[in-house]
């Protein structure tokens, strides 16, 4: 496949799609992904959240059960959403707002994971130990 | 008369309709919001889960507690206002990329409105006006400052 100008590989004849594969469509969709995952938690946040204004009691119960460690996982799931969507969301500002933006959008790609590795190292870990240790509780 | 030639790329232009041009303000609404909410929410994941015993220390005292003072109450209805509005465009934008049938698509978009509209109306009114001292509860639930406790 030749390379063109803006970096990204084009095949010559696009195999019945439109969609180019590589790092430019592979960011397009988990950006996506991402974005509707953490639409539906905060939904659900909201709601969770509100029950302060119900009971004291209501309100523990709930948030109780984001203490489970199933639940624990879920939630180291929905911070690697957050953190991948909000750093590909720079690398896309970049991209429409940096005149090179558009040159280095693969390159971008690979910072932000890199960058979204060391921000998991930094939370993965704490979080799940708060989290399992809970559970003799 | 003078006729004046385009060069060959200049694009053809489509008579733009007069008014607010409301894709583009979403455009930039999109990325100014997006900037302010990477520090929100990320400020907002730091203090709740990893501060102290992080998720473990959340109970009806700790938001209680983080609610009495102005600063957390004005960042958590920023988080709110921002975050809806930008997730709900987000999903307007999916729903307009993929429903093809235009009853699909406005039920979608209906469904989207609504929620997003009453979910910022619930969480508005219970950022300002629930009790943190309601009359009543086990005072070990309650936070510090309440006067059963004190």
């Amino acid at each position: 496949m030749p390379e063109n100008s803006a970096g990204t590989m084009t095949p010559r004849r696009p195999a019945g799609t439109l969609y180019r594969g590589r790092e430019g469509m592979w960011s397009w969709v988990l950006h996506r992904i991402t974005g509707v995952a953490i639409f539906f938690f905060l939904l659900v946040h909201v709601l969770d959240s509100s029950m302060v204004a119900v009971a004291p009691g209501a309100y523990n119960a709930v948030i109780d059960t984001y203490k489970n460690p199933i639940m624990g996982l879920g939630e180291t799931a929905l911070v690697a959403a957050i953190v991948f969507h909000a750093f590909n969301g720079i690398r896309i500002i970049l991209i429409d707002l940096w005149s090179k933006g558009a040159k280095y959008q693969r390159v971008m790609f690979y910072v932000v994971i890199g960058l979204w590795v060391v921000a998991m190292l930094g939370f993965a870990p704490r979080h799940l130990i708060n989290v399992f240790s809970e559970m003799g509780h | 008369m003078a006729t004046t030639i385009e060069s060959p790329r200049t694009p053809y232009s489509v008579p733009r309709k007069r008014g607010v041009n409301w894709e583009k303000w979403g455009w930039i609404y999109m990325r100014a919001s997006g900037v302010l909410l990477i520090i929100l929410i990320f400020g907002h994941l730091f203090v709740n889960l990893l501060l102290g015993e992080g998720i473990k220390g959340i109970d009806f005292g700790f938001v209680a507690g983080k609610w009495a003072n102005p600063f957390w109450q004005v960042w958590d209805l920023l988080m709110l206002w921002l975050a809806f509005i930008h997730g709900g465009n987000g999903m307007r934008t999916i729903v307009n990329d993929y429903a093809t049938r235009p009853l699909t698509r406005k039920i979608l978009l209906g469904a989207i409105l609504f929620s997003v509209v009453a979910e910022i109306v619930l969480g508005t009114v219970v950022i300002f006006a629930f009790d943190p001292c309601p009359a009543g509860s086990p005072a070990d639930l309650l936070p510090s400052f309440c006067p059963v406790n004190q």
